[in-house]
């Protein structure tokens, strides 16, 4: 298992801020904006690991990851959700869908880079 | 680090705006760049005529190298870093930041207030959430927004050796984004003013009777003295939109004018003057029963109590039907209440006075002595199930001396209250840990 992540978010400083922790713990860190094309980029990307925002540009984080999940070389990819949106019916909705792990915004540093490794060493294991 | 410790760090960063080297500084006040340097680096203290000197070159009062930032914006720093859950390390450096970054601290700790601030709005309109999609999506913005600042912030006051490229980076960030949460939520109180003023406020009578007892201070010196009635009052007052407000307002006044009758204005404060504010000493002095003294002391003059007090009335459903707001106790207009609260426990036992001590989870944790009762509404009749209402009396409490382990943990409503493994939550919060 690999360090790569893919960062999907449309806030800069959001992105910025991510990019530069997880890049400081060793990740290589990939960046994409758009909802639009986001399960191709990640299929072309083949991350380890996929941060994915819930309110994206052009498409719902919830159908980007329902799509994931139904296709066979990423249904076990381990996919870390961002929301601003901490409603339970949000987080129901994406544990249905499959989602590893639920965050809600704000959060601190110190919970993303803990959910991060913690996913990546659960995928890890055999 | 100590604060008187952090004229070094003071030195360097005035020096850098005045666009000095640290060689040429160490020149005009005839010591070495090295010296100059372990001085900027909190290593020799210094003090005299040598401070006197490079105060006047880098052209700035001595104390401004000297004193350390205000303690208020420490503590509020202090307050940001434990929000934020930094590590104990890292909140005893807040004065070290202060001293540094004076500017940047400040903008983190004007950024700190309006989160809090902002926190409330969501706590007041949490139940409004749900039904409005353009308040969703301002909100949305401000979390967005204070998820950048937050993150920006922690990592520039967690990283120790931060390069100057990214550390550049991040301040403009921080700055843009301090730029961006002041304008949306001003554009948030904008909607909400807004929508104040339109129809979908008349809809909600308890806000227009809230508006106009709160815009009065809660007292009414013409009822008091006879001067006046509540039908002229309510008459007078354009906040009262709605038939269905009027109705309200004018049970609240009755009810007002009664209380007032029962215990006059001057005897009453003798009575506390010579009884202290004792509800059951109150009660047993005017013949009155308990949920009509908590009522009359949530109305006096500002100032004539020790202290402010809250007041919240529920009925037999648990709606909260008045509410007196006090500071540090968030009384959910919409929604339900915390059910630990104990005018519901008050419910359960009618009659019988319940007296607890309460500390409701927020930012900042106070601490109240909650006083409630609850009484039956209405004329007794043999053919009708009594009805009661509960009254609570919220009287805040200086901490210290072991209060705050004397007081029960509770919330305001589930959906804003982040206390994990409470027996009587009914759904989870909207907030994550630590908002």
């Amino acid at each position: 298992m690999g360090r790569h992540v893919l960062l999907i978010e449309d806030e800069p400083n959001i992105i910025e801020a991510i990019r530069f922790l997880l890049t400081r713990d060793g990740w290589a860190v990939e960046t994409h904006s758009d909802g639009t094309d986001a399960v191709e980029v990640i299929r072309a990307a083949e991350p380890d690991l996929v941060i994915l925002d819930l309110m994206l540009p052009g498409r719902s984080g919830m159908d980007i990851l329902r799509d994931l999940r139904g296709i066979p070389e990423t249904a076990k990819l381990p996919i870390l959700m961002l929301t601003a949106r901490g409603q339970s019916r949000d987080r129901e909705m994406a544990e249905r869908a499959g989602v590893s792990r639920f965050m809600t915004k704000p959060f601190s540093n110190a919970e993303v880079l803990t959910a991060v490794r913690d996913l990546l060493a659960q995928a890890s294991r055999p | 680090m100590a604060r008187d410790t952090l004229t070094g760090s003071r030195i360097r960063e005035r020096r850098s705006i005045a666009g000095l080297k640290q060689a040429d500084l160490a020149r005009q006040v005839g010591i070495s760049a090295s010296y100059l340097n372990l001085i900027e680096h909190n290593r020799r203290r210094i003090g005299g005529k040598l401070l006197l000197n490079i105060a006047h070159e880098l052209g700035v009062e001595p104390s401004m190298l000297t004193q350390g930032a205000e303690a208020a914006l420490i503590a509020t720093l202090r307050e940001a870093a434990a929000d934020a859950g930094a590590v104990a390390a890292e909140i005893d450096h807040a004065d070290e930041f202060a001293g540094r970054f004076p500017g940047w601290a400040e903008v983190l700790a004007g950024e700190h207030r309006r989160i809090a601030s902002l926190e409330r709005t969501v706590e007041t309109l949490a139940d409004r959430l749900t039904h409005d999609p353009h308040l969703a999506a301002s909100l949305h913005e401000v979390l967005s927004t204070a998820t950048a600042i937050h993150s920006t912030a922690s990592i520039l006051a967690e990283t120790g050796e931060l390069e100057a490229e990214w550390r550049d980076r991040f301040h403009r960030n921080l700055n843009e984004e301090s730029r961006r949460l002041a304008e949306s939520s001003k554009a948030l109180v904008s909607y909400l003013d807004e929508s104040g003023d339109a129809d979908d406020r008349r809809g909600v009578p308890q806000e227009e009777v809230e508006a106009f007892v709160v815009a009065r201070g809660h007292h009414f010196p013409t009822l008091e003295t006879g001067t006046a009635d509540p039908e002229s009052l309510i008459r007078d007052a354009p906040e009262l939109t709605s038939p269905a407000a009027r109705t309200i307002t004018r049970e609240v006044l009755g009810r007002y004018c009664k209380d007032a009758q029962a215990m006059p204005l001057a005897a009453f404060l003798d009575a506390v003057k010579a009884l202290g504010p004792d509800p059951l000493a109150l009660s047993a002095r005017f013949g009155t029963d308990l949920a009509a003294v908590f009522r009359r002391m949530a109305t006096m003059p500002q100032g004539v109590l020790p202290w402010d007090v809250g007041l919240v009335i529920c009925d037999a459903s648990g709606s909260i039907v008045f509410r007196k707001q006090i500071e540090g106790f968030a009384l959910p207009r919409y929604g339900e209440s915390c059910p630990l609260w104990p005018m519901f426990t008050a419910l359960g036992r009618p009659l019988v006075p319940i007296r607890r001590r309460v500390s409701q989870m927020g930012r900042s944790v106070m601490l109240f002595d909650c006083l409630a009762v609850a009484q039956p509404v209405g004329a007794p009749d043999f053919e009708a199930d009594p009805l009661y209402q509960s009254t609570m009396l919220i009287l805040p409490v200086k901490g210290g001396d072991g209060a705050e382990n004397a007081a029960q943990p509770v919330g305001s409503s589930c959906r804003v209250c982040t206390r994990t493994k409470c027996r009587a939550r009914r759904e989870p919060s909207i907030l994550s840990e630590g908002f």
